[in-house]
């Protein structure tokens, strides 16, 4: 097959997938299964893809245009390929949980939920393998719009409050500031193409450049850059597999790798070193990074306490983004592999939680661990991968961001990782503690319960080992990480 | 041969169509004539518009009577495209108003509902495609009387008012063009167009030309309703029968707009070029305010016709905003959003006026839940409501592409961030009525509502499709839009 061959079918493949499961809404189980073969079929070829991509092959469809300057056309570069690796293993995971969760709570419209579902992933393929920035965003805002049924499932007050912050957030920055913004590179550059070594180098001024950083790095909301994290607590009324969609498989690693793409392919991480116009960058994401985990600290809502972690954690990728140096790019991109398996093991362990005994509070989980080891232990491996400690897949990242921030002597950015790795063992660690060591309070022993149901149970669990094995064996993500920083 | 009269043909048939219809009587045998008319003029503009791209401009002389003197139906790629709208739009309408006049209009009324249909048509058609100031005039009024009656047969009674209100308004709007026109026709002595923008040269900063070029850009402004001269068009195109508001709000304004680009680039170039009259900044201010006036008041609108017809008035500050950047991007976007506009507007209006088919209301309170009654019709209103908002992918994006970037172009940073500011005032009221309609609980009127029947549904579905497809194809309209900005620009060089 030709590279635009499978790169067609990768995109199709999904979009499929949504009439599937339209057209089988009359059987559950058939349903199901046209959403695992799609998921199965979409991972096997986006396997094809990285084998070709790892042996150095180029793939890229032709080009259509829609207007003079705007056209839509994939290419895949080793970043995109490790988010849509990411994406398609993950959606197998999430869908088998899903399954478990949705008929585990009784949810209604489970149909529209899942062809929702697949949507989303499509968008995410289609952000992930873009080749201009016009592309991209076509992509980016079909995902935030396929998204908006899935935070508002539960159809109340509350699904419908936090529905509106979350259209008008991403919306708003994304019409606003990103858009203007890549009107304006297309009017400067002369193009928008995702090119190697980037495509504002040398066209224009420095105060330019500036607004222009300002506008993307603000524009691109999903990844929750303060002030425009709200969005992220308020999407929390969405059912818990959608909370993993949102800030472990699609959304919020789609805000970020955008940034990391921008950054490298449209500003050229040479370019903006030498225009020394990134440093406020580096402050902005790094005071989102301590903010955050600081209200994460005062949270009582597991998922809460969850959605402002990941606000804290998304700032990572942009401060290692933002250090400028190879390697700390490389730290980006392994810290949104990493982050990713991570959370969603702590989503799922979440919604197992409140599946199997409606907790939802943190100080509720005493003594949980006892009746959920399963849960709890992958929880909390996902929680010591948050925070950064071997053997799992966090350490990698934050190994790479501050070899790469003391290299070039971003002090800033070496404080602010330390300062933050103890806030975060400081809201992770007295839930593993609480949960496994002390004993259960007494109005839960009336409900005695045990493990959520069993396919949610596999699916944290292979997540959990994910986490880990990301730990051992890091060579794909770390080759692909090697190829987008040129190192 | 019939190649050749294809001009005449535009108009005449319509024409002839309608004085058919009235001599019928019945409903539904008028609405056999009406929908073959309708779906005849599609081709013909059609044909028009290939005989301009192949040969350029077509001069037809009217009864063979030589221009300047005679009537001259002068057809170049700016016209042969409004003519395209026009005809496609009409056509697209007459399928499904079958069964939706059946239900609005009394039986006794329906054939003349067609005849005054066809003479609407007529007149704009007429509007677009001659080349003479007063003939021009003729079917102005041709077509805005005939407005004027569709809008009076409203089954609500306030339909009434809103119409006297349209004729007061409509014709004070009239009658300042033919001010307009006398006044440059005692300068230069012609009526036809190309004939009078060839003799203005030299005397573009008279007086009279200045005060002409005053008086019709004022009575052109209040036919397409700008920012502020737009108070009759809500209540016109709320009270109004569904059919005559898909059908006005996706073509009546949109001809006087073409009639303001005509005026403005073509006519009356050298003096817009030269800047003695501030016009292009007023312009820019009102587009302004429109787009951010008229959207705002939409969103506290209770009735869903009316937040569209504010919608409209915001839409149109879109359009005019192209002409007021005025370079070749910008004007392309405004064009094209000429286009654009009347797809997306026809396609809510449509899916509206299917609403109020099935449960005779469109409050907002009366169309709570139906989401779930109606899931195609709302879905294909919510569709379409993505692309008044400018989503990627669909005509609204095409669009604001083209004026932010006529705006970046010009170096007008400012400008390009009010634009995409203003569209986000589009997301909240488009949002409010897709939160009604999905989160709210089914209301008592909606109760057994169901989807409208196919001759309606179909219709609606295709413009929607339509909104999508020229999101992505633009050959056939931003490629055009595109020629007929440099055209226009060139009569300003």
């Amino acid at each position: 097959m030709t590279g635009q061959t499978l790169i067609i079918l990768a995109l199709l493949i999904p979009t499929t997938g949504i009439a599937l499961i339209a057209l089988t809404w009359w059987h559950q189980n058939l349903r199901e299964t046209m959403t695992l073969t799609t998921a199965g079929a979409l991972f096997y070829v986006v396997m094809l893809i990285l084998e070709r991509v790892l042996n150095g092959e180029q793939l890229a469809t032709q080009a259509f245009q829609i207007v003079p300057g705007l056209d839509l056309a994939f290419k895949v570069e080793p970043l995109g390929m490790l988010f849509a690796c990411i994406a398609s293993g993950l959606w197998i995971v999430n869908s088998i949980y899903s399954i478990g969760y949705m008929r585990g709570n009784n949810e209604p419209r489970q149909t529209q939920f899942y062809m929702c579902f697949a949507t989303a992933i499509a968008s995410t393929i289609g952000i992930a393998f873009a080749s201009n920035l016009f592309t991209l965003f076509l992509f980016y805002e079909a995902l935030t719009l396929s998204t908006y049924p899935l935070v508002t499932h539960k159809g109340d007050d509350n699904a419908k409050a936090g529905g509106r912050v979350y259209l008008l957030i991403l919306l708003g920055t994304s019409m606003v500031l990103l858009l203007p913004a890549i009107v304006a590179t297309a009017v400067i550059a002369g193009t928008i193409d995702f090119t190697p070594g980037g495509i504002l180098a040398g066209k224009t001024d420095n105060l330019t450049i500036t607004l222009l950083l300002v506008l993307f790095m603000f524009g691109i909301g999903k990844a929750a850059l303060m002030p425009f994290h709200r969005w992220l607590p308020a999407a929390m009324v969405a059912p818990t597999p959608v909370s993993a969609l949102l800030h472990a498989v699609a959304v919020v690693k789609a805000g970020v790798f955008t940034i990391v793409k921008v950054i490298v392919y449209i500003f050229g991480v040479d370019a903006l070193v030498a225009s020394g116009n990134a440093d406020w960058l580096l402050y902005a994401a790094g005071a989102t990074v301590l903010l955050a985990s600081a209200v994460a600290l005062k949270q009582d809502n597991l998922k809460r306490r969850l959605a402002y972690s990941t606000v804290s954690q998304l700032s990572y990728v942009i401060l290692a983004a933002a250090i400028l140096t190879p390697i700390s790019i490389v730290g980006a991109a392994m810290h949104i592999a990493a982050h990713a398996v991570s959370k969603i093991t702590l989503f799922f362990a979440a919604g197992s939680i409140y599946t199997a005994s409606h907790l939802t509070e943190v100080s509720q989980l005493d003594g949980i661990g006892r009746r959920m080891p399963w849960t709890m232990g992958a929880f909390a491996i996902g929680a010591l991968s948050m925070i950064g400690v071997p053997p799992t897949a966090g350490f990698l990242g934050k190994w790479f961001m501050l070899t790469g921030a003391m290299d070039s002597g971003a002090w800033v950015a070496v404080a602010v990782i330390i300062l933050s790795t103890l806030l975060n063992a400081g809201y992770f660690l007295p839930i593993i503690i609480a949960a496994f060591f002390r004993e259960p309070g007494k109005d839960v022993k009336k409900h005695a319960h045990g493990e959520a149901p069993l396919p949610m149970v596999i699916a944290l669990t292979t997540t959990a080992a994910g986490t880990l094995a990301m730990f051992f064996f890091p060579e794909v993500p770390l080759a692909l990480a090697k190829l987008l920083a040129g190192v | 041969m019939i190649a050749a009269n294809l001009p005449a043909l535009q108009v005449v048939l319509p024409l002839f169509g309608a004085v058919l219809c009235a001599f019928l009587q019945r409903g539904i045998l008028a609405w056999g004539v009406a929908l073959i008319v309708s779906l005849a003029m599609p081709f013909i503009a059609a044909g028009l518009l290939i005989q301009v791209l192949d040969s350029g401009t077509i001069s037809y002389a009217l009864g063979g009577w030589k221009p300047p003197i005679g009537i001259e139906y002068r057809v170049d790629v700016v016209n042969a495209f409004i003519l395209l709208l026009v005809s496609l739009i009409g056509a697209i309408i007459m399928p499904y108003a079958k069964a939706s006049v059946e239900k609005e209009i009394p039986a006794d009324r329906q054939a003349w509902f067609y005849a005054i249909y066809l003479l609407c048509l007529c007149g704009l058609l007429g509007m677009a495609i001659t080349g003479d100031a007063f003939n021009i005039f003729v079917f102005m009024e041709v077509s805005s009387l005939a407005a004027y009656a569709l809008i009076a047969m409203g089954r609500d009674r306030r339909a009434l008012l809103a119409a006297y209100q349209y004729l007061i308004m409509g014709t004070i709007g009239a009658t300042f063009y033919v001010i307009g026109v006398g006044l440059l026709y005692s300068m230069t002595g012609t009526l036809n167009l190309a004939d009078m923008a060839s003799r203005l040269g030299g005397i573009e900063n008279s007086r009279a030309v200045l005060a002409a070029m005053a008086f019709l850009t004022v009575g052109i402004s209040l036919k397409l309703a700008l920012f502020p001269l737009h108070v009759w068009l809500p209540n016109a195109y709320a009270y109004a029968p569904s059919v005559a508001t898909v059908f006005l709000a996706a073509t009546a304004t949109k001809v006087a707009v073409y009639l303001l680009l005509r005026y403005f680039f073509t006519v009356l170039g050298t003096v817009f070029a030269h800047k003695s009259l501030p016009i292009a900044e007023i312009v820019l201010i009102l587009s302004l305010a429109a787009m951010f006036g008229a959207s705002i008041v939409a969103i506290f609108q209770d009735d869903v016709k009316r937040m569209l017809a504010y919608s409209s008035v915001g839409q149109i500050g879109y359009i005019t905003l192209g002409i007021a950047i005025t370079n070749l991007a910008g004007l392309t976007g405004g064009i094209v959003h000429l286009f654009n506009h009347a797809l997306i507007k026809g396609s809510l209006f449509m899916a509206i006026g299917a609403v109020f088919y099935q449960i005779g209301s469109v409050k907002l309170d009366d169309v709570a839940g139906l989401g779930k009654r109606m899931p195609i019709t709302m879905g294909a209103f919510a569709i379409a409501g993505l692309s008044i908002i400018g989503a990627p992918g669909t005509v609204g994006f095409i669009s604001k592409w083209y004026l932010v970037l006529g705006a970046f172009e010009k170096g007008w940073w400012w400008l390009a961030f009010l634009i995409v500011a203003s569209s986000l005032i589009s997301v909240v009221y488009i949002g409010r009525i897709i939160e009604v309609v999905w989160f709210r609980p089914v209301s008592a009127a909606a109760k057994r509502a169901k989807e409208p029947p196919l001759s309606m549904l179909v219709p609606t579905l295709l413009l929607v499709a339509a909104t999508i497809y020229f999101g992505f194809d633009t050959t056939a309209t931003a490629g055009i839009a595109g020629l007929a900005a440099e055209l226009l620009l060139a009569g300003i060089r």
